[in-house]
């Protein structure tokens, strides 16, 4: 491997991208197979595509609102997290705030603690503590808005935070200096050069939330169930449908694949705490 | 500078939320882990019962069941994907056609929802629909059934958790590896240095700093395993996959015992604290040494 030639590199590269992708594809596969044809003979490459598992799930009403609820609550909370991370972000990196840098490692340690051990807690606070009147946050849109904010608001401050960094604060004062009002220089001087950072932190906080599990499983009955919770949905119900099994899967896979394309190189930052620059 | 009422302005949504839904889950579920509230019992009232849960807990084979299961997964899924990212990260050291492509597809599986990995590999090992078992039955005649096998279903979890996070280890072990300078490489070569000698002697020196942070965020998110091993096996066989994660999910809303499945949360926090203080000693000490 070490000194020979390039191509055999490559040839080993073959290797290790058909182990990842071959999962992808046969998860494609059984996708597109009838039902009946499941339990014959696996065959690796596909002679035929039946699509009328795609159009099933389309047109389940149930799923559709399930895809619609995952669409209104990644984007609604990636909206928000990147709003409220940039303000924070602002305020950490321009003012000299009483035990900032403790406030900025508390918010990250929300995101360290795993999510099962508040499914309890949440659960309760939402049913019992957190309400008007009978207006509980349990299994609505906007609660889980809020309860994604857990994991997505700290991984927003800490990737917007080295971009406000960066933005000299001659800039602030040189505008403050002109007679700008704060919320001008925010919007006008710092917001625009922000931006890229801005778009990174709005889509992979778009991506956590719509791949998100676990809370949606817990914190939701019907309303605001999320397209991750159908999909197990179809496994415990008697006799998994294996097909719809895998439109479902194929369907949740998709916008995250997209993004993949747009932030690829950022992943890897975002994932280790920034303690690795991808 | 300016006032500094306009920072906490700006700053007050953030801690509101996180308050909310953060800090005071935390100290509730710390709480409620030493009282007794079944609220669908007999009698539902919330009695203080001091370390009663805890001391339930040293004896509750399912949960020190679960524990051991954790273990072992976390050790062995950690040290594969250490293992293999690291021989990934060098062979990525040299230059060849297409590394680029391949670098990306290599990436691919990170941005991937966990649930929909576990409903991936559930596809692929699934008797009679998944292509793994076919071709082993075909090949060997191993016969690879993940409902029945609790060491078949073990083994394929940690696989699919190597499929899945390799890529993250490669990639920082990567971006380590590229930092190295050469002239201790170069020097140690012309003093007749072997391979293993310069591994162990100076490359793993080296890059122990981004090794010790991977291991340790490795070691948390591998601690928080849950909805693919949800989706792939249940937990199951018995309690062979039942890791931390799936015990609280599967143990405490259905028993609806508030108290004691609070005390369940409160060591499995407290287990990812030591983990966390650990990644945050390990991160840090090695680079305010130098």
């Amino acid at each position: 491997m070490k000194k020979g030639n390039p191509w055999l590199r490559t040839l080993f590269w073959i290797f290790i991208s058909f182990l990842t992708l071959f999962p992808i594809y046969w998860l494609f596969v059984i996708s597109v197979k009838p039902a009946v044809d499941l339990f014959s003979t696996p065959d690796i490459i596909l002679k035929s595509a039946y699509w009328q598992n795609y159009v099933d799930v389309w047109t389940d009403r149930t799923l559709r609102g399930y895809m619609l609820n995952s669409l209104i609550i990644s984007s609604g909370n990636a909206l928000l997290c990147t709003g409220l991370g940039f303000f924070a972000c602002y305020a950490l990196t321009r003012f000299d705030l009483g035990g900032k840098e403790s406030i900025f490692f508390w918010t990250i340690t929300n995101r360290m603690a795993p999510p099962a051990v508040f499914l309890l807690p949440l659960f309760l606070l939402m049913t019992q503590v957190y309400r008007v009147g009978d207006f509980t946050l349990l299994d609505t849109r906007i609660g889980m808005i809020l309860v994604y904010c857990t994991f997505n608001l700290p991984f927003a401050i800490w990737t917007l935070r080295p971009t406000l960094d960066g933005i000299p604060r001659e800039l602030d004062e040189a505008a403050y200096v002109d007679g700008a009002s704060s919320w001008k220089v925010i919007s006008e001087v710092v917001f625009p050069l922000c931006r890229p950072g801005l778009a990174v932190t709005l889509i992979l906080t778009w991506v956590f939330a719509w791949n998100e599990y676990l809370l949606a499983a817990t914190l939701t009955n019907f309303n605001a169930r999320t397209l991750t919770t159908g999909l197990s949905e179809y496994v415990t119900t008697t006799g998994t449908e294996w097909g719809i099994m895998a439109a479902i899967s194929v369907f949740t896979l998709i916008p995250a694949l997209i993004v993949f394309t747009m932030v690829q190189r950022h992943i890897v930052t975002g994932l280790t705490f920034g303690a690795v620059k991808g | 500078m300016h006032s500094n009422r306009l920072g906490w302005w700006l700053l007050a949504p953030t801690l509101l939320v996180l308050f909310l839904f953060g800090a005071v889950p935390f100290f509730y579920v710390v709480w409620l882990s030493f009282h007794q509230w079944n609220p669908f019992a007999v009698n539902p009232e919330i009695i203080y019962t001091g370390a009663d849960n805890f001391r339930r807990l040293v004896f509750d084979s399912g949960f020190l069941a679960s524990l051991g299961v954790t273990v072992a997964f976390v050790v062995f899924a950690v040290l594969t994907e250490l293992i293999v990212g690291y021989l990934l990260a060098t062979a990525f050291m040299k230059d060849f056609p297409g590394k680029a492509i391949f670098r990306t597809i290599h990436t691919l599986p990170l941005i991937m929802a966990p649930i929909i990995v576990g409903s991936i590999w559930k596809l692929m090992t699934t008797p009679s629909i998944g292509i793994i078992p076919h071709l082993l039955d075909e090949w060997i005649g191993y016969d690879l059934n993940i409902g029945q096998s609790a060491l078949a279903a073990f083994t394929v979890t940690v696989i699919m958790d190597v499929w899945h996070w390799t890529p993250l280890v490669t990639l920082t072990l990567i971006a380590a590896l590229v930092s190295l300078p050469a002239d201790p490489f170069e020097q140690a070569q012309i003093d007749g240095a072997g391979k293993r000698q310069i591994f162990w002697h100076i490359t793993l020196p080296m890059i122990a700093p981004a090794v010790v942070a991977t291991v340790f965020i490795r070691l948390m998110d591998a601690l928080r395993t849950v909805d693919e091993v949800l989706m792939l096996t249940g937990g199951g066989p018995g309690s062979a996959t039942r890791y931390l994660g799936v015990h609280i999910f599967k143990e405490v809303f259905p028993k609806t015992n508030y108290g004691y499945g609070s005390a369940i949360s409160v060591i499995v926090l407290y287990l990812t604290i030591v983990v966390c203080w650990l990644l945050y000693v390990g991160m840090l000490a090695p680079r305010t040494k130098k």
